[in-house]
């Protein structure tokens, strides 16, 4: 055995570039974890939620009735994975800096820009491909537990298909989203707390403000434009289904421009 | 073949590296060597494109690192942080990066049993202990059959059998052309391994030298005597931590007294002395004369020194 055994050189590519962050995601417990959160979380939440309906329907006074939404309870999980997804999303990238991966990665690829886009480009993909399923077999496991009560809404019901289609598109550019505040703040708690803090906390606080700044800044705040993807309700001050998820877009696309700039021109 | 011109890096105001020029050349094995803090970390990022230098420039095989397009095919690198994802387990850390170059599934196979890591290669890195590390390291650092070795603190957590293999392995690299640039904070260790010295503080450049001439001017500590009494002196001298060698035309080596101890005895029983010279450096210590916090014509200087006391000598 020698240690150079003869080996035709090959050089770095993009594809290249995203099997290898293929095999990282694959290769790490918490990718596991996570993703096993989501697809659970998102069907399970589903079922509880509307079990919990269906089994208090008759008891339910008119008002609650006419307020429920059947779309809501199946979609309901998603909160739920979109923090799973988010958390991964900054670990794919903050754990190789906590752990000193990064330095491995960035002597094999020294321009460095391709393992960002292969990490991005790989698990928007994995989100993708899990949540589409997740998102419909959570829809018609809960529509079906709802038809106990004939108040269940169909597939084919105007916009249910967008929403719960866009719900997965939601989650996957979330994802992304998550991944590019990793890049930027690289480290773990930094990274997570800036996401929660942008989507979870930011649309909390709003109504502290004057109410004419509340209506103009609330839909435009990245989880408020970018949720209206997975509503079949247009409610005052939000933006249009795709308008909305077109500016969540929007801010994922700026978050990972200054990812990358900030990837290039930083020591690592 | 590295070259540095001028390199310069600030962390902050902070000077980790001051306006270093050297080259590294291919086929022999040229050991970095500096104390704890003395920039060899920084001077091996900035040659990986890692860190990015406020001033100079250094390149690989003629080019920045960061422009060649199979980089793991020219340079194999082991940084002395631990550059690897806990998490993971070693072989496919390993096959990750591979995978960036598309090297066979093979070449891992290969380097896990090369390395001796082929029962642990499927455990979480992070179980690995110290020594365990270094060797996945160097298995990264195989990787892509490179023509440049880049190994920071390679012995660092091995044990002396790991450490007997380490410099077998960068010899044979050296022998079949390739350059390997080692640094270690252990100057006992760079005699071992190395032909070539590039020794810095602070820094800074305090020597580019062979080995042979640094050692030829700071070797152990001995008390050297020439007297036409050779044979008498010696069982005179001789003790359970005295070592006497040499007996030709009556010129000794005497490692465990002091030049004192040798004159006394030798005057005690009427021993007749024609040269008494203390060899006054140990090689660590001739090192930390070096990198002390002098500054480099200083340095240099008491190098010259060294081997001018020899000659003398």
């Amino acid at each position: 055995m020698s240690a150079s055994t003869v080996h035709a050189v090959t050089r770095v590519t993009q594809r290249r570039v995203f099997v290898s962050e293929w095999t990282k995601l694959r290769s790490v417990r918490s990718t596991r974890y996570a993703l096993l959160a989501a697809v659970v979380l998102t069907i399970a939440l589903a079922a509880i939620f509307s079990g919990v309906i269906v089994t208090h329907w008759l008891h339910m006074r008119p008002q609650e009735k006419a307020g429920f939404n059947p779309l809501e309870a199946s979609l309901v999980g998603l909160n739920f994975a979109q923090l799973a997804l988010g958390v991964l999303g900054v670990l794919v990238i903050s754990a190789e800096y906590s752990t000193g991966m990064i330095r491995a990665s960035f002597s094999a690829v020294p321009k460095r820009l391709p393992v960002l886009w292969a990490k991005a480009g790989v698990f928007a993909t994995v989100t993708l491909v899990l949540m589409v399923p997740s998102a419909l077999v959570a829809f018609f496991v809960s529509q079906s537990i709802l038809s106990g009560q004939h108040i269940q809404i169909a597939f084919s019901h105007a916009g249910v298909a967008r929403a719960v289609i866009g719900a997965s598109l939601y989650l996957t550019v979330l994802s992304v989203f998550a991944l590019g505040l990793g890049a930027i703040v690289r480290n773990t708690a930094g990274g997570i707390a800036a996401l929660a803090g942008i989507l979870f906390v930011l649309p909390g606080i709003m109504h502290v403000l004057p109410q004419s700044w509340n209506d103009a800044i609330s839909p435009y705040l990245p989880s408020n434009a970018g949720q209206q993807i997975m509503s079949i309700v247009r409610e005052p001050n939000t933006l249009a289904p795709w308008t909305g998820f077109a500016v969540f877009c929007g801010y994922t696309v700026v978050v990972m421009a200054i990812a990358a700039v900030l990837l290039v021109r930083r020591d690592t | 073949m590295i070259e540095a011109h001028g390199l310069t890096k600030n962390y902050g105001k902070k000077r980790a590296v001051d306006d270093l020029s050297f080259a590294v050349r291919p086929g022999v094995v040229t050991g970095f060597l500096g104390p704890n803090g003395s920039g060899k970390s920084t001077t091996m990022r900035l040659i990986l494109g890692l860190d990015a230098p406020n001033a100079g420039d250094v390149t690989v095989n003629g080019k920045h690192f960061r422009e060649h397009p199979a980089p793991l095919h020219e340079v194999g690198a082991l940084l002395e942080a631990r550059s690897v994802h806990t998490g993971r387990s070693a072989y496919n850390h390993l096959l990750a990066l591979a995978q960036t170059h598309g090297i066979r599934r093979r070449r891992v196979d290969e380097l896990v049993e090369f390395v001796g890591l082929g029962e642990v290669a499927r455990k979480r890195v992070g179980q690995f202990s110290l020594g365990m590390g270094q060797r996945l390291g160097i298995a990264s650092a195989l990787l892509g059959d490179p023509g440049i070795l880049l190994l920071d603190e390679p012995a660092n957590g091995l044990d002396p059998e790991g450490i007997h293999w380490i410099r077998n392995l960068l010899r044979d690299l050296a022998q079949e052309g390739r350059t390997v640039f080692v640094s270690s904070h252990l100057m006992s260790e760079m005699a071992l391994m190395a032909d070539h010295l590039i020794v810095i503080g602070r820094g800074r450049l305090v020597a580019d030298t062979s080995v042979e001439a640094f050692v030829h001017g700071a070797s152990k500590k001995l008390v050297r005597v020439r007297t036409p009494q050779a044979t008498e002196l010696r069982e005179l001298l001789l003790g359970p931590e005295v070592t006497v060698t040499g007996g030709e035309r009556g010129l000794l080596e005497i490692a465990g007294l002091s030049a004192e101890q040798v004159g006394t005895t030798a005057a005690a029983h009427g021993v007749v002395l024609h040269e008494l010279t203390p060899i006054n450096a140990s090689l660590e210590e001739a090192f930390m004369e070096l990198t002390r916090d002098a500054v480099e014509f200083q340095a240099e200087t008491t190098l010259q020194e060294l081997e001018e006391e020899e000659v003398v000598a």
